[in-house]
C-alpha cells in the first residue's frame, strides 16, 4: 500500500511537470521542471529496487546534465525574458500529432498488456554483481559496450571543446 | 472495468502504470520537440523522450525478467550516451549563439560559418 501511494505521487509529479516543462514560457523554469521530472524518475528506479540506477540517474542527469542546461540558458538568454509565443498553427499541429500518438499507443497498451504482473521477489543485486557483470567478457556481461562508451565519452569531450572553442 | 478494479485492489503497482507514466512523458517530449522554436527547448524535449525510454527498459526488466539485467544495463548505457549527446549539443548551441546572437531554429539556414560577407558579399549566400 505504501509502495502504491509513493508510486502514484511520483507518477503525478512526473506527468504534471513534464507537461509544464514543454509548455512553460520561461526557459529557466522549464529547466527546473525538467529537474523535477528527472528526480522523480530516479525515485521510480528506487521504488523498483535498482539503487545503482537511482544513484546514476541522480548524479548524471540531475547533477551533470542539469548544470549544462542551466549554464547554456544563462549564456544565451537574458534573465527573466519570456520567449515569444510560437505560431498557433505550429502549436496546434504539434498538439494534434502528439495526442494522436498518445491515444494510439495507449489503446495498444491497454488492449495488449491487461494482466496484472505480480512483482516478484526482489533479485539479489549488489554492487559486486553489477561490477562483475560490467567487467566480464562472458555471455550476458558487458565489457565491450563499457569500453565503447568510454571511447565515446572521450570523443565527446574532444568534440565539445573543438566546437565551442573561440576561433582566433 | 473489472481489470481496473483488480489493478486498484492489488497491493503492488502494475506494469501498465509505469508504461503510462513513460507514455505521457514521451508524448510531452514529442509535443515540445515539434512546437518549440528555441534549440534549448528542443534539447529539453529530447531529454524527456530519452528518459521515458529508460523508464520502459527498467520497468520491463523488473517485471518480466527480474533475474536478468539486460534492461538495467541498457538504461545505464543510455544515460551515458545522453550525457554525451547533451554535452556536444550544448557546445553547438553556444557556438550558434556566438555567431547568430540567438538560438532560434528558424534563423539557422547555413551549416558552415558565414565568412563570405567579410571578403566579398555574395547575394546568393544564405543568412
Amino acid at each position: 500500500m505504501v509502495q502504491q501511494i509513493i508510486f502514484y505521487v511520483l507518477a503525478i509529479i512526473i506527468m504534471f511537470f513534464s507537461i509544464m516543462a514543454v509548455t512553460s514560457k520561461q526557459m529557466i523554469r522549464s529547466a527546473t521542471y525538467l529537474l523535477f521530472v528527472l528526480l522523480a524518475t530516479a525515485g521510480l528506479y528506487l521504488l523498483m529496487g535498482y539503487e545503482y540506477l537511482f544513484a546514476v540517474q541522480t548524479a548524471v542527469y540531475a547533477g551533470g546534465i542539469m548544470v549544462l542546461f542551466i549554464f547554456a540558458i544563462l549564456l544565451t538568454q537574458r534573465p527573466g525574458e519570456k520567449i515569444a509565443p510560437e505560431p498557433l498553427k505550429q502549436r496546434l499541429s504539434a498538439l494534434l500529432l502528439s495526442l494522436t500518438g498518445f491515444v494510439f499507443c495507449g489503446f495498444i497498451i491497454f488492449k495488449n498488456i491487461n494482466k496484472v504482473y505480480k512483482l516478484t521477489e526482489e533479485p539479489e543485486m549488489n554492487s559486486k554483481l553489477i561490477g562483475k557483470t560490467l567487467m566480464g567478457t562472458d555471455k550476458f556481461q558487458y565489457l565491450l559496450p563499457f569500453e565503447s562508451i568510454s571511447v565515446l565519452l572521450l570523443a565527446c569531450i574532444v568534440g565539445a571543446i573543438m566546437i565551442a572553442r573561440k576561433r582566433s | 472495468m473489472n481489470d481496473l478494479f483488480l489493478i486498484l485492489s492489488s497491493d503492488t503497482v502494475p506494469l501498465e502504470a509505469y508504461i503510462v507514466v513513460s507514455l505521457v512523458m514521451f508524448f510531452a517530449g514529442i509535443y515540445g520537440f515539434l512546437s518549440r522554436k528555441s534549440l534549448l527547448m528542443v534539447l529539453i524535449s529530447i531529454e524527456l523522450i530519452l528518459n521515458a525510454a529508460d523508464i520502459n527498459f527498467v520497468s520491463f526488466n523488473r517485471y518480466l525478467y527480474p533475474e536478468q539485467m539486460e534492461g538495467f544495463f541498457f538504461a545505464l548505457f543510455t544515460i551515458a550516451i545522453s550525457a554525451c549527446e547533451t554535452a556536444v549539443a550544448i557546445a553547438i548551441v553556444i557556438n550558434i549563439y556566438r555567431n547568430l546572437n540567438n538560438v532560434e531554429v528558424d534563423s539557422l539556414n547555413l551549416l558552415r560559418e558565414d565568412d563570405t560577407e567579410k571578403t566579398a558579399p555574395n547575394p546568393q549566400s544564405g543568412l
